[in-house]
């Protein structure tokens, strides 16, 4: 299959007729057709080429219709349109990192592929208010969906940040999709503990192709935040309603993704964000408080963590598969107030033996585990799980990932598992 | 002035007819399309403009952001779901309006494409929460026979409508979602010369041909026309929202004028010594010579903190007041550019002094542009950077009158003129909708499609006419009218004569819309309950009007309201036995001089009193017989 998504019969057809993508051609078929060729989505068929005529409406059109095609024209080199801007010396400097997802990604059906590029000229020209709070320099570190981030992605975005712990930079934003956003954050959080600075992750719901999308909001607010703020460390910064008013601070270890598609899927889960940016001022959260240790950036990940949804019928051979693995941790997302049913008590006590870790969270997602109420809750503790208090499932496991990452042995990792690092257990 | 020659201008009128679907259902999800009476839900947001496929900018769109407005949407649950708040990616298109697109589309033996793609058509100023239209061509050619002549399609869109205007303020508008996503087709007829008349009769063609389907939706605000106009020699203009025959009719009559008269004022000022206005140079700042004026406008805006510019215009003096036609002045085409900006309103050198500006500070702005003797002014107030943005479009439009007429988009009113809307919206303005894959037509689909081709609409109206025993006239107003579906509702059981509920719904609503009152008022489901009252005998024939009445001129709030405050309810037996006993006891004289022609004051007497009350046909009866029995018993005293 070719980059432009033809394949078979249609890419074999433009070949013999020598037309690219891009080009106007002129299609003699049941009717005249003057129009653009555009690229084709993956997954069509073979039958059919894709066709932008004058009025902008895109078409498909049968190739065994067609009995005659040619170029009339070839694309024209793209005028840049984009003004330069004008940098305010007086204004504070913010560095915006972008790792791809929705809110830098734009197509260009010119050269058939994505432009993940997204510089400091472009951001401005598009969402101009952000020139009036802050100079903006930009840089894309990798340009990835974030279902795709891999640990080894976290680290790369610790680094670079940790390489701005001391920089002239009043805070830093990272471009992020929202798939896992609520990951990366935990895992900035936990390796960055105590980073000196306010660092704002941003993403969108709602494409930035789209004039409706929630972009550009959650970025001028994360940039007035980043700029105003006496905080440091690790927020997502989005919509904190469907309305475009206010858009909510998220600490990044009490951060959940909590609805598919919505403009405020993000939620602080057991209780309220820790900031709400409004259009003319920043709120405060009276009870947040953010954590006061030094700066010991620790940033190392092991991925043998597994977490495992306790749910009726698990079988309990998959934690033994798991232990024979190689794995070093298990996080169960447990039922209630942090349960597993009988039958995993026999593969728990194989794992502990093993040298295993193993921690309790709650597949309620919000409230505390406690395991001491019901006779299964201290058949656990007797077993030797740990409950995690009222840690997300979800940070509890990159928490696990970066204390077997950093800890010498399971004491230590059991330790830190323990302390509560970045207010990933609140009270 | 002058009477326009409509025939010798090169008048051409495209058509560009959009009709909602009857499918029951939205075109990307599963809300129905009801109109909801309560919003519980409200949310704000901003649009902003995003380039195209081509990466390109639309002007229509760069113009909406110029106004930068906060939107308020309203939704009920009931008609709306996440997917209409732009909350959540669009469902499958909906497989009843597809198979509806491709009948109307084979009626009009249009090329149907086999792979149709669903585009984001851009649209900012609200009216989707989106940001654009979801449309898709979904064929091109064909034609429609009117009158045994031909007229050509151009092309057939299925698209989903916009949500519904309730108030547009100067920083805030609002809508309601209900109407949002409701499946259309658009079909585009060639542009055609002809009269006004004849346009009509195309559009009401296609209306026929439409509802022929019986798959589309009825009633007010279901098929809206949009009209592209264009005379000889000048670009082509759009005017949207033309919802009623009669006003299509007007619409074209006052762009024709329009437009000439504008071509009139071209030719004029070709003839002047005219030059592009230089911001640097000819437009001032001139807020201190009217800190005293005594304009409601400029006061108004300058207690909001604005500035007062002036515009010098070379040689323009009498231009802006130069009337071709009755109403047709450049000077209204700029009135109708500024407010679209928000702004009250410009005032032009050719009509003041007036409305508060004095001759003193007409001197004042004369002397700050060192205007000479034929130079004509513009003052308008305004926010300060706001202002620049509208001397800006002010700038372009005076350089587009030189030229002639501008290709833009307008907006048909009640009265069938037309005002400013915006910059007509170009190609740029499309983007592939990347949540949708595109639509597969299969051959199968549409053969189907084939075979549902309705019968002709002439057929449909003799089915109607039998069905209903209507005499032709009536039967063809009540298929053309859009009350259709609801004349068959209410005589399903034929409870109430079908004669007079097309009479009702075709003439008296009507006639009482003509004397001034509002039709929207009046709910179908007002009008189906009066009937069923009728048929129930709770109420008279006479009262179906009286209540209409009420309900229209906004007196009463229900049908109960108004039998109420009309006082007519039902008379049984016995209480119009007594009326009528009384009525005869009060003029036994006129019955004794006149005998039975008394009949007539007196049932004229009887219906002042009982109107409403009872059915006139039934009074005539039982005072007929009455007056009868009283002469007899006379004659057999006497």
């Amino acid at each position: 299959m070719s980059p432009t998504g033809y394949k078979g019969k249609s890419l074999e057809f433009l070949k013999k007729n020598k037309i690219e993508v891009g080009n106007l051609v002129k299609i003699q078929a049941d009717s005249t057709y003057l129009g653009i060729l555009m690229p084709r989505y993956e997954y069509s068929d073979d039958n059919h080429i894709v066709l932008k005529l004058k009025n902008g409406y895109n078409i498909g059109l049968e190739i065994g219709k067609i009995s005659h095609i040619e170029t009339e024209s070839h694309p024209s080199a793209k005028k840049d349109t984009v003004s330069h801007h004008q940098t305010d010396p007086e204004l504070p400097k913010i560095l915006l990192i972008s790792t791809g997802g929705t809110i830098a990604s734009r197509i260009d059906y010119r050269t058939g592929g994505v432009t993940p590029a997204l510089t400091a000229s472009e951001l401005n020209a598009s969402v101009p208010e952000l020139s009036k709070i802050a100079n903006i320099d930009t840089e894309v570190l990798f340009s990835e969906y974030s279902e795709n981030l891999l640990p080894e992605h976290w680290i790369k975005i610790a680094e670079r940040l940790n390489s701005c712990a001391r920089s002239e930079y009043k805070g830093i934003i990272v471009a992020h999709g929202t798939d896992t956003m609520q990951y990366t954050a935990a895992a900035l959080s936990f390796s960055l503990s105590g980073f000196p600075k306010p660092v704002a992750l941003v993403g969108s719901q709602r494409s930035s192709d789209r004039p409706s999308s929630d972009a550009a909001l959650n970025l001028i607010a994360a940039t007035k935040f980043l700029v105003k703020t006496d905080s440091s460390g690790i927020f997502v910064v989005m919509h904190n309603s469907t309305s475009d008013d206010e858009v909510a601070c998220h600490w990044g270890t009490r951060v959940r993704k909590n609805h598919t598609s919505k403009r405020n899927a993000f939620q602080t889960i057991g209780g309220s964000p820790a900031f709400i940016v409004k259009n003319d001022s920043i709120e405060k959260n009276p009870l947040f408080n953010s954590p006061q240790n030094a700066f010991t950036p620790k940033i190392n990940f092991n991925s043998k963590v597994i977490l495992m949804k306790y749910y009726p019928g698990l079988d309990p051979a998959l934690m033994d598969n798991a232990v024979n693995s190689g794995y070093k941790a298990v996080i169960f997302e447990g039922t209630g107030l942090g349960h597993v049913g009988k039958v995993m008590y026999d593969a728990i006590s194989r794992a502990k033996r093993k040298g295993l870790f193993i921690g309790m969270t709650s597949q309620c997602i919000d409230g505390i585990v406690r395991m001491t109420v019901y006779d299964s809750g201290r058949d656990l503790l007797h077993l030797g799980v740990i409950p995690l208090g009222n840690m997300i499932p979800e940070t509890a496991l990159v928490k696990a990932m970066w204390a077997l990452g950093n800890a010498k042995d399971t004491d230590e990792m059991e330790k830190m598992m323990k302390e509560n690092t970045s207010l990933e257990i609140s009270d | 002035m002058s009477e326009i020659q409509i025939d010798k201008i090169g008048l051409k009128v495209g058509l560009e007819v959009h009709q909602q679907l009857g499918t029951g259902k939205k075109l990307f999800c599963n809300c129905p399309p009801i109109e909801s009476t309560d919003y519980p839900l409200k949310f704000t947001r901003r649009l902003r403009i995003a380039r195209s496929e081509l990466g390109e900018l639309d002007p229509s769109a760069l113009f909406e952001t110029s106004k930068q407005k906060t939107i308020m949407y309203y939704a009920n649950p009931e008609s709306s779901c996440l997917v209409e708040q732009d909350e959540e990616p669009p469902h499958e298109v909906s497989p009843d309006a597809k198979e509806t697109a491709l009948i109307i589309a084979s009626a009009l033996k249009t090329n149907i494409f086999s792979e149709v793609y669903v585009m984001r058509k851009l649209v900012i100023d609200g009216s989707n929460t989106s940001g654009f239209q979801r449309t898709m061509l979904v064929g091109l050619g064909g034609s429609l026979a009117v009158d045994g002549k031909s007229v050509g399609v151009q092309s057939i869109c299925l698209e989903e409508d916009a949500a519904k205007l309730l108030n547009d303020s100067s920083d805030l508008r609002e809508y309601t979602l209900d109407r949002l996503g409701i499946p259309l087709v658009e079909i585009a007829l060639e542009p055609v010369s002809g009269t006004p008349q004849e346009i009509k009769k195309i559009a009401l063609t296609m209306g026929r041909m439409l509802r022929a389907t019986k798959r589309v939706q009825r009633g007010l605000g279901s098929i809206r026309q949009d009209v592209n106009v264009s005379i000889e020699g000048g670009g082509v203009v759009e005017v949207k929202g033309v919802q009623k025959l009669d006003q299509l009719e007007k619409v074209v009559e006052y762009e024709a004028k329009r437009q000439h008269g504008l071509k009139i004022i071209q030719e004029k000022l070709q003839k002047l010594d005219t030059e592009r206005i230089a911001k640097e140079m000819d437009v001032k700042d001139v807020t201190e010579a009217f800190r005293n004026c005594q304009s409601k406008t400029i006061r108004k805006a300058l207690a909001n903190g604005a500035v007062v510019k002036a515009i010098k215009v070379k040689s323009f003096s009498g231009m802006f007041g130069f009337e071709p036609y009755p109403g047709i002045r450049l000077g209204k085409q700029l009135g109708e550019l500024v407010r679209f900006f928000g702004l009250g309103g410009v005032f032009h050198s050719d009509e003041l002094p007036n409305y508060g500006i004095e001759e003193a500070e007409i001197q004042q702005v004369k002397k700050i542009l060192k205007m000479q003797k034929n130079d004509g002014f513009l003052v308008l107030a305004g926010e300060s950077q706001k202002l620049d943005v509208v001397i800006e479009s002010i700038i372009r439009r005076i350089e587009d009158a030189k030229v002639g007429i501008p290709a833009e988009t307008r907006v048909a009113t009640l009265t069938g003129e037309t005002v400013y809307l915006r910059p007509r919206p170009g190609a740029s303005r499309m983007y592939p909708e990347t949540d949708i894959p595109p639509i597969i037509v299969t051959k199968t689909e549409m053969d189907e499609a084939k075979k549902k081709i309705p019968k002709s609409w002439e057929e449909g109206l003799l089915e109607i006419q039998r069905q209903y025993e209507l005499n032709p006239q009536l039967a063809l107003q009540i298929f053309d009218s859009e009350y259709l579906d609801l004349f068959e509702l209410i005589c399903k059981d034929k409870r109430v004569s079908p004669n007079f509920v097309s009479s009702i719904l075709c003439g008296t609503i009507t006639n009482l819309e003509r004397r001034g009152l509002n039709s929207e008022l009046l709910k179908n489901s007002d009008i189906s309950k009066t009937f069923e009252f009728l048929a129930e005998g709770r109420i008279a024939k006479e009262s179906v009007e009286i209540i209409f009445e009420s309900i229209m001129n906004g007196k009463a709030s229900s049908i109960e309201d108004a039998i109420e405050k009309n006082a007519m309810n039902v008379m049984d037996d016995s209480e119009l036995n007594a009326a009528l006993d009384g009525l005869i006891s009060d003029n036994i004289e006129i019955i004794e001089q006149q005998g039975m022609r008394s009949m007539g004051p007196l049932m004229g007497m009887a219906m002042k009193n009982l109107r409403g009350k009872v059915d006139g046909q039934r009074i005539n009866q039982l005072l007929e017989s009455k007056i009868k029995a009283r002469i007899d018993s006379d004659s057999r005293l006497a």
